[in-house]
């Protein structure tokens, strides 16, 4: 497709590993996923009417409750669900008909801890990356497993690890083949937190030589900390897909929170035009403002008070988090 | 195609059986051997000769039919049950490749293991009684094509499976009662009339007939019926197999 384009990426770049493995630029889609629809035997619909573009090159964050169809979606476009309606392309091929080249470009670390027990580490990251139809490289093997800290247990078999151990153990499996692209489905549950840090690490170093990577996770904060777009699902619908800069500064609100010198019983006729809420038992008042708005009203709340006779020791302002957000917007929906 | 795929698989496969090699090889052997005293000494001693051949080496290729297709069933069943049990498989529907050379990974493997299986049956039975082949050729065909297409069956029933007990309950109902009915430790002219009309329903007698024709030259029905039957039967499994990938049965939800 684009070698052209790729090219003059590859010389603005000035990392040259950076896009290497590109064949189109990045930010253009990699994988679309048109009127994406499933309905399971039991007669549940587990996604309806998906519509969604990956772009080449970036971190996809896939966030939703339980239930709302995140494994779904990506057991659709790696071949292990069949949809019921609708298309996915994975860098120009049909995941249905044209799926060697798809499957080969995608690496799936699932979310459940499957593992064959009797298996030792080496042998089993050596098994994917021939299932995916490569000669042996031990030396991509090796770097595979100390990237992901399992090197000292390469020769034991998979029943003596960990449960963390086993989770880096399928993510070693996905990155066998040396994918494009990299479905990571709750790659830190169960994770410690020293090891989660590590994975991020190798995450943006992966994202670094060009893979582009979709995870999901319920740890918001990860998401917050990793993603460049953010996907909400629910009860299979996608609800909001959005850059996350640009999703936390529209829909994230911030929060004045003013310490009263002396307590209220409740909030003054002549405030009520402001958003405003009672606090630690009627000493704090919190005024909660839009960062959008042209104005914040801030001024003019303060003058109102001063107007009312409220007087406050204290103010603070506080951001609402990628987490607060979420948790509105799938309220919002039940 | 994907070799590398498909060696994979062969190799995952083959190395499961090698980390119970003492159990696959002298279980085999025992398991023969008991045959032989009961059957070769303690009754063969009162049959004298079956259509000019000693009880005892007329029974070989039976035994060795009914190592074959249970061996062949039980590998290749557990051998794709397995990774659908503990969740494997999802490894092996999100990999590229395709229906074709998974079969030929789990069944080959399956298939080689019942060959390797039914030699060991062979030369066991060497040490109990004098054999004789009559047509090597032909017998390394009729085994082989047992292998495959009993591992096809075994394959088939592997997916079919959604507990363990179903995994159990064909082998147990099916197939070990039709090949004991299936001639292979008496030629179906011993049987009245009637039972031998019945018999000839079952698949299993014509693989026992024209194995044990490979070996002596006496079959129960003819040698082209024989391989017409495997081949019936092999195109038979190759179609659910088929029919199974395309709409993923069992195996994509
Ligand atoms: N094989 C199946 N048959 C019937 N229903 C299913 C099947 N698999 C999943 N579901 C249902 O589909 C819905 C979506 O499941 P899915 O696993 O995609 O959710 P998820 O977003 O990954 O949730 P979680 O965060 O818990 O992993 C759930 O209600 C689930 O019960
Ligand atoms: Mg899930």
């Amino acid at each position: 497709m684009n070698n052209d384009a790729d090219a003059t990426l590859r010389h603005a770049d000035l990392d040259t590993t950076r896009g290497s493995r590109l064949k189109g630029p990045v930010g253009q889609p990699v994988v679309s996923i048109s009127n994406l629809s499933k309905t399971y035997d039991s007669g549940f619909r587990a996604l309806k009417d998906v519509d969604l573009e990956i772009r080449r090159g970036e971190i996809f964050a896939l966030l939703g409750p339980n239930g709302a169809g995140k494994t779904t979606l990506i057991g659709i476009v790696c071949g292990i669900i069949n949809a019921t309606r609708g298309t996915v392309v994975v860098d120009g091929y049909d995941n249905v008909t044209q799926y060697r080249e798809t499957r080969s470009r995608i690496g799936l670390a699932p979310q459940e801890l499957t593992t064959d027990s009797f298996e030792s580490v080496w042998g089993t990251a050596s098994f994917s990356r021939g299932l995916f139809g490569l000669p042996k490289k031990p030396a991509h093997i090796e770097k595979v497993l100390k990237d992901l800290s399992l090197w000292d247990k390469r020769n034991n078999r998979i029943m003596t690890l960990s449960g963390g151990m086993k989770r880096r153990v399928l993510i070693a499996k996905a990155l066998a083949h040396e994918p494009r692209i990299l479905f990571l489905d709750e790659p830190t549950a169960g994770v410690d937190v020293e090891l989660r840090h590590e994975m991020w690490n190798l995450v943006r170093a992966l994202r670094a030589t060009g893979v582009t990577i979709i995870l999901t996770t319920h740890y918001i904060g990860e998401a917050e900390e990793m993603a460049d777009r953010v996907g909400v699902i629910n009860d299979g619908e996608l609800i909001l897909v959005e850059d996350k800069t640009a999703l936390m500064r529209k829909l994230g609100s911030k929060q004045l929170t003013l310490q009263l010198q002396s307590r209220l019983d409740g909030i003054p006729d002549s405030l009520a035009a402001y958003d405003l809420e009672l606090a630690a038992d009627g000493h704090e008042l919190i005024y909660t403002y839009d960062t959008t708005a042209e104005a914040t009203g801030i001024t003019r709340l303060l003058r109102d008070l001063k107007q009312t006779g409220i007087r406050f020791k204290d103010l603070r302002t506080k951001e609402s988090s990628l987490e607060e957000i979420f948790v509105n917007l799938v309220r919002e929906r039940r | 195609m994907n070799v590398y795929g498909v060696r994979a698989i062969y190799t995952f496969e083959m190395s499961r059986a090698r980390r119970t090699l003492l159990q696959s090889i002298v279980s085999p052997v025992i398991a023969t051997s008991l045959y032989f005293v009961v059957f070769g000494a303690a009754i063969g001693s009162r049959i004298a000769e079956v259509e000019g051949v000693s009880y005892g080496s007329f029974i070989v290729p039976g035994l060795i039919m009914l190592m074959l297709l249970t061996q062949s069933v039980s590998n290749a069943s557990i051998g794709i049950y397995f990774p659908k049990f503990i969740g494997t498989v999802y490894e092996l529907l999100s990999a590229p490749v395709s229906y074709f050379e998974i079969v030929l990974g789990y069944v080959g493997a399956a298939a080689t293991k019942s060959l390797v299986l039914g030699v060991i049956v062979l030369a066991t039975a060497g040490l109990f009684v004098p054999l004789h082949i009559a047509h090597p050729l032909w017998m390394v065909v009729f085994l082989v094509l047992t292998a495959i297409t009993f591992s096809l069956l075994g394959f088939i029933i592997g997916i079919w499976a959604d507990g363990f007990e179903k995994l159990n309950i064909v082998p147990l109902l099916i197939i070990t009662p039709l090949t004991f009915l299936g001639g292979t430790f008496y030629s179906i002219d011993m049987l009245p009339p009637f039972w031998q009309k019945v018999t000839l329903f079952n698949p299993v007698l014509y693989l026992v007939s024209g194995f044990r024709w490979s070996f002596y030259g006496i079959a129960d029905v003819g040698v082209g019926a024989s391989l017409a039957m495997i081949i019936v039967f092999l195109t038979l499994c190759l179609g659910v197999v088929a029919w199974i990938f395309k709409t993923g049965y069992r195996l994509k939800a």
